[in-house]
């Protein structure tokens, strides 16, 4: 069998506004294999979120055109009967606060064991109990048969995530989704909630999508790297070529905008993320951002190009690109950063 | 010359319970925190959530009572009654965590910045509508959006207009607290870039609130590590990455992700190392209650929170 877990083919997500439908997520193909971590980063707006909703089928009222393969078999616009065999128990989702995604009404215990009498239904209570309060250990709650009996509100922020990771991992997913899981925690919390998740991928050989604004979080989890903007994959790479062979104008943008160290000034990137209704659906959507770019180095219809086994980058405008601060001549000719 | 001193600064929550009401206890949100900054230096106050630096931020501008301790700022106790609080206000301004919610949704952008205007200088309706078209070109957004409302501004052009406010009354220290924790990291970059320019041009004085070592590291010449209301470290910006000395700023400087991929492992060893040090030697740094002890001074310009023993 082969390693691939995921397939999004040609996934287009659209929303319906003011009776028109605008696609949040334009054309993305990509691929998770087994035991890996697919790191998905881009601003917001950037359309990864819905994305990852696309693919686990939870947007209400979205247009879903392409193909969403899941362990061979094609799971886009599935019946929810369907996917809920699925969801929770194959295929799993950490959601990004912590606070909404539990129910405040529901002991930590009762919500853990929710998934399980879904997906297990002939677990005994007794089992079942004990694999909550296994589960709780796994993620690192101290006083696990104690905090079965809290709820919510009783717990730190970085507690409430560990509860939500728990629900995830409950029915040791395949395919594990963690939209911004560490974005509202602290620098220390965020340590141990990635060093979790590492050790889950590690024990559990699970693909793992990884979606975060975060490139310090990026550079340390994944495998193979997908930058998103506008709704679009503007580069896909391995994680080592990402961070020092980027080539897509906003990789190396968003790269430059981090503070590191030695630089006195941050670059920015002119201009805002286009909202949904007012995105360019024609030529280089990035165009518009990189102005002093001349328009003829982009693409009429920007597609991705391999310039590297594995390295996929939209628009030919790479090939011009400079940053507006240093000297044209030296980026045109010369190898950008090095 | 120092601008702004604070000594031994308190902010204690009072519990309440029982049928009376009465106070049975205290959270000691700032529990006795001193430092000084000085005039154009950007000073950079780091902790977790719950670490009391916000609420030392909110402390020093008087817009939460103080239990005990002084405030200096350019010289003058702001923190007795005699003061005349009002004029110091006007020097010291503060820059607000969330734009979306620091930006009054009914007012207009004019109304907005042009508030701190209409409280300290009596301007004409002509005069004011010049000043604050001339502060929104300098915070770099278009003079014809004075009319407009916060709703239809992005989340970094918001945090500038809550800038515009802050500067319009030409401070001489700004506390900004978290100003760009909100903001993705390409808008994150605009603002700080542009409260470093504002910073030479008008020579502010920032003192800058943050949870983000990566970002403090970029902005600040002197850097305090909070935790529970007090200090555990304070020192250079060398001091703090370089050579830190207290067992939980260690732990900090550790968990900030790296942004090179190749050191991945290298990085994860070493939290691991400061883990088992943090979790052997907690003792050694933390006292009964789980607090840090005073400071001792170990160079010119490095203060660390360690027991007395010399």
């Amino acid at each position: 069998m082969s390693n691939k877990l995921l397939e999004l083919q040609n996934l287009k997500t659209s929303f319906r506004i003011e009776d028109k439908y605008y696609a949040a997520v334009d054309d993305v193909s990509i691929t998770v294999n087994k035991n890996e971590v697919l790191g998905i980063v881009g601003e917001s707006g950037s359309g990864k979120s819905a994305l990852a909703f696309s693919v686990m089928g939870l947007h209400n009222r979205a247009k879903i055109e392409g193909n969403i393969v899941f362990k061979g078999k094609n799971i886009a616009n599935s019946k929810p009967s369907h996917l809920n065999k699925i969801r929770g128990d194959a295929m799993a989702m950490i959601f990004q606060d912590p606070l909404t995604a539990l129910n405040p009404l529901m002991k930590i215990g009762d919500q853990i064991a929710e998934t399980l009498i879904l997906h297990r239904p002939n677990m005994s209570n007794k089992e079942r109990t004990e694999h909550v309060i296994e589960l709780l250990n796994m993620v690192g709650i101290p006083r696990p048969v104690y905090v079965y009996e809290q709820f919510p509100h009783e717990l730190s922020g970085g507690m409430r995530q560990r509860v939500v990771i728990a629900i995830a991992i409950a029915n040791r997913p395949e395919l594990l989704i963690a939209d911004e899981p560490t974005t509202a925690l602290d620098v220390t919390i965020q340590a141990q909630i990635l060093d979790l998740i590492r050790t889950l991928k590690n024990e559990m050989h699970a693909g793992i999508i990884l979606i975060t604004h975060d490139l310090g979080v990026v550079a340390e989890m994944a495998d193979r790297v997908a930058v998103m903007y506008a709704g679009q994959i503007v580069e896909i790479a391995d994680v080592h070529t990402l961070f020092e062979k980027s080539k897509h104008p906003y990789t190396r943008s968003l790269l430059n905008s981090v503070p590191a160290e030695g630089q006195d000034k941050l670059h920015v990137i002119q201009g805002i993320v286009p909202g949904l209704k007012n995105l360019p659906r024609k030529g280089c959507r990035f165009s518009h951002r990189i102005p002093w770019v001349d328009p003829s180095h982009h693409e009429e219809n920007p597609e991705l190009h391999e310039v590297a086994p594995g390295h996929f980058v939209r628009c030919t405008c790479y090939k011009h690109f400079y940053f507006p601060d240093e000297t044209k001549e030296v980026h045109i000719h010369g190898n950008p950063r090095g | 010359m120092a601008i702004l001193e604070v000594e031994d600064l308190k902010v204690y929550f009072p519990v309440k319970a029982g049928i009376f009401n009465r106070t049975v206890d205290f959270i000691k949100a700032v529990d006795g925190v001193s430092f000084t900054i000085e005039e154009g230096k950007t000073y950079g106050l780091v902790g977790e959530s719950g670490s009391g630096k916000t609420t030392t931020g909110r402390g020093i501008i008087g817009l939460e009572t103080i239990t005990s301790g002084r405030v200096v700022f350019n010289g003058a106790d702001v923190t007795s009654r005699k003061s005349k609080s009002k004029d110091m206000r006007k020097d010291m301004q503060m820059i607000f965590q969330d734009p979306y919610s620091s930006l009054n949704p009914r007012k207009r952008v004019i109304d907005i910045i042009a508030e701190p205007l209409r409280n300290y200088e009596r301007l004409s309706k002509i005069e004011e509508k010049k000043r604050v078209q001339e502060l929104l070109e300098l915070v770099g957004l278009s003079p014809e959006s004075i009319m407009k409302y916060p709703h239809e501004f992005s989340g970094g052009q918001r945090q500038r207009i809550g800038i515009a406010r802050a500067i319009a009354l030409k401070p001489k220290l700004i506390i900004a607290d978290e100003p760009v924790s909100a903001l993705d990291v390409s808008v994150q970059a605009q603002v700080l870039n542009f409260m470093q320019d504002i910073q030479k041009e008008l020579g502010l004085t920032y003192l800058f609130i943050s949870h983000d070592l990566g970002i403090v590291k970029h902005m600040c010449d002197e850097i305090a590590i909070m935790y529970k209301g007090r200090y555990v470290e304070q020192g250079t910006k060398y001091d703090i990455f370089q050579n830190p000395q207290h067992i939980y700023t260690k732990r900090l400087v550790a968990a900030i992700p790296d942004i090179d991929p190749r050191n991945r492992e290298k990085q994860f060893k070493f939290r691991r190392q400061v883990q088992k040090e943090y979790e052997s030697s907690y003792s050694n740094y933390f006292d009964n209650e789980g607090l840090a002890y005073g400071l001792q001074s170990i160079s010119d310009t490095h203060l660390v929170a360690l027991p007395e023993r010399g």
